[in-house]
């Protein structure tokens, strides 16, 4: 199958996360990677096409310079090319442009039939994109999966929510985004670093994709951020020490605050 | 005023909680009116009109509830056509965001998700606040285009009683074939635990890796203090615990008045989960542990020894 992976370059969750002047997320100040959730993304679509019947996996990012850092860990993992949409305009893109350029991006690989995506990104983590995605492509969308299989031109899912869990079908192409409980992604082998080198990564502006430059970016965001504050520090709690009565303490302090 | 559309979250017409909260921030921005899609209007109607619903649409084609989030946003898009709403309100479960976030591109409209607040923007629109980078940081949001679509996080509003109407309009919405190229073929219901449900509990008692796979002290103590009980990934990673319960980045996100850590060390991703808690407790062991840097109470200790402790005093404060 022709599976686009979408991956995110997002800012070290272990590190100090900020903003910059205009609101935008600090992505020069910490050090960046491929969002640890898309790695199950990369994953999905390797198995499904190592246990089927083959065909091309493009690991496909939109995002600064450094992005192409989130491209090369999809290609050494074993992805077969790279796109990486990169354009000054689209710096400060909220979600619906994302979507936007995401779409036509995978618009202009060619006919795909799977679209897979992470559960959410480690840092906007807003889990919507997948769902735009299905959206301006007009594709059906299963998502949150913690299984997937694909027979007969069917994408079949599982998905649990907190009542039930549902089995979901959709004929191909789909948008499929999948859960941290699908898989346990590889680790890039030595082999796979070394063949990483040689494959194809397209680079891609806004006028390669036809997407007007004044429909993307911070400018043009539907969103205004107003104002980002950091929380101030908790005020220090009280810890103490068991020594024997720490239960009741517990039951003394849940009882002076109204929980008891 | 113009009316704000409140997309009733309900389990066959059982309404939860959130539905309430949404409807108490609709009525700040205009009039509230509900859309419930799905069986159960009866049970669902009195519950809506006691928080504020003025009107609810009310669609039941078996179509939409068998198909999940597209025939539901082509139902709230139709709608934001026929009478233009101030905003859109959605809970920020994994449904409710992907309903917003079609809905958005259908529409053109402005998206926020987990909001933890929601009121009036200054020159109109809608102004909402987001706790961000694992509760790190406080983001406050405008929505200016269209009409603003805000999914809100469950226990931040504090509901008020606002008894209206809730007068009921029944909506026949033609559905798109898009709309229903993914279909539901199989649902297994969970069992019910009798606990409360995790999102909307007041009160959360955790366990880690700590317990060492035995969450019966943690039960216990949650239900002394009728709490839901929440597990870290790494209980749920070694099957102590059902992954619907995982609090964290890629579990449930919770956000109630009392959250207990016990046994847990406090990662960055369970904190994503809990951070905005409005008291933490933790008992652990080490004294070291990160949670503690977040606690407005904590035990250095052991919780097979805490937590039974705390039980049995709490059972005979309740006498
Ligand atoms: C703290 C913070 C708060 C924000 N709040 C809002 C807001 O309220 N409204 C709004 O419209 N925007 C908001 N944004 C901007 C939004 O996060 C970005 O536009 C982002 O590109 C899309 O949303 P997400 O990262 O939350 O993606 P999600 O929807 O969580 O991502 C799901 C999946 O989509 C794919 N994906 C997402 N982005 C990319 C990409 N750039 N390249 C390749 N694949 C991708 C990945 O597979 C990912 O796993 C916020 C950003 C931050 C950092
Ligand atoms: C992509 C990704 C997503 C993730 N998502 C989540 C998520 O959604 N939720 C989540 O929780 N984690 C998540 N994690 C995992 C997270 O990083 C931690 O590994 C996990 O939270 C650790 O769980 P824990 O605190 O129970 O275990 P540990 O970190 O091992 O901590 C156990 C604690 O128990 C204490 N302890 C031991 N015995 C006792 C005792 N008898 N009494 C009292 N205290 C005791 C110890 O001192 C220790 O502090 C994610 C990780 C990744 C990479």
């Amino acid at each position: 199958m022709n599976i686009v992976v979408c991956v995110k370059y997002v800012p070290d969750a272990q590190s100090d996360r900020s903003f910059e002047s205009d609101f935008t997320t600090d992505r020069e100040a910490v050090d960046g990677l491929l969002s640890e959730l898309d790695e199950y993304a990369v994953e999905a679509a390797l198995a499904l096409n190592e246990a089927g019947e083959g065909g091309e996996v493009t690991v496909l990012t939109m995002g600064p310079e450094d992005a192409a850092d989130a491209i090369k860990k999809g290609l050494q993992m074993g992805a077969d090319k790279g796109v990486h949409v990169l354009d000054e305009a689209i710096a400060g893109s909220d979600a619906v442009a994302t979507s936007l350029v995401l779409a036509e991006a995978i618009r202009k690989v060619g006919p795909v039939d799977l679209v897979i995506t992470g559960l959410a990104s480690t840092d906007g983590a807003m889990s919507v994109v997948p769902a735009m995605l299905a959206e301006r492509l007009g594709l059906p969308q299963v998502t949150f999966a913690s299984e997937l299989t694909v027979e007969g031109g069917v994408a079949r899912i599982r998905r649990d929510g907190d009542t039930a869990s549902e089995t979901i079908e959709a004929s191909l192409p789909a948008v499929v985004s999948v859960t941290d409980q699908i898989n346990e992604p590889r680790y890039p082998s030595f082999k796979g670093i070394m063949a990483a080198k040689k494959k194809p990564v397209q680079t891609w502006g806004l006028g390669d994709l036809g997407v007007d430059a004044s429909l993307v970016g911070l400018a043009a965001a539907w969103t205004t951020v107003e104002g980002v504050q950091a929380r101030p520090p908790r005020a220090a709690g009280e810890v103490v020490t068991d020594e024997g009565q720490g239960g009741q303490a517990l039951a003394q302090f849940l009882a002076s605050r109204k929980f008891v | 005023m113009a009316e704000v559309l409140v997309l009733v979250d309900h389990v066959d017409g059982t309404v939860r909680k959130t539905t309430a909260e949404l409807l108490t921030a609709a009525a700040r921005l205009g009039e509230p009116s509900a859309v419930f899609v799905g069986a159960g209007f009866e049970t669902a109607q009195a519950a809506l009109a006691q928080h504020g619903a003025v009107k609810v649409y009310r669609v039941d084609d078996p179509a939409v509830v068998d198909h999940l989030v597209a025939p539901t946003a082509e139902v709230l898009a139709h709608l934001v056509g026929q009478v233009s709403p101030a905003a859109v309100l959605l809970p920020s479960s994994p449904e409710g965001k992907e309903i917003a976030a079609r809905l958005a591109i259908k529409t053109e409209s402005g998206l926020v998700t987990d909001a933890v607040d929601v009121q009036p923007g200054e020159g109109g629109g809608v102004r909402t606040v987001q706790s961000v980078f694992a509760g790190s940081y406080t983001v406050t949001t405008s929505v200016t285009k269209g009409s603003p679509i805000v999914t809100v996080k469950p226990n931040s509003i504090p509901v008020v009683e606002a008894p209206a109407a809730a007068a009921q309009e029944t909506l026949t919405v033609p559905l798109s074939e898009q709309a229903t190229a993914a279909k539901i073929v199989e649902r297994k219901e969970k069992a019910a635990s009798g606990r409360p449900q995790l999102t909307e509990a007041a009160i959360v008692v955790s366990g880690g890796r700590g317990t060492g796979g035995d969450f019966g002290p943690v039960e216990a103590f949650a239900d002394a203090l009728g709490a839901a009980v929440g597990a870290s990934r790494a209980a749920v990673d070694a099957g102590w615990y059902p992954h619907a319960n995982q609090v964290g980045q890629t579990g449930v996100q919770v956000s109630p008045q009392l959250y207990i850590a016990a046994g847990i060390s406090g990662a960055i991703q369970h904190r994503a989960g809990m951070q905005t808690s409005k008291t933490i407790v933790a008992i652990n062991k080490d004294p070291e542990a990160p949670i503690f840097e977040l606690v407005d109470y904590g035990i250095v200790g052991d919780l097979f020894q805490v937590l039974p402790q705390a039980t049995q005093e709490i059972q005979a404060r309740k006498g």
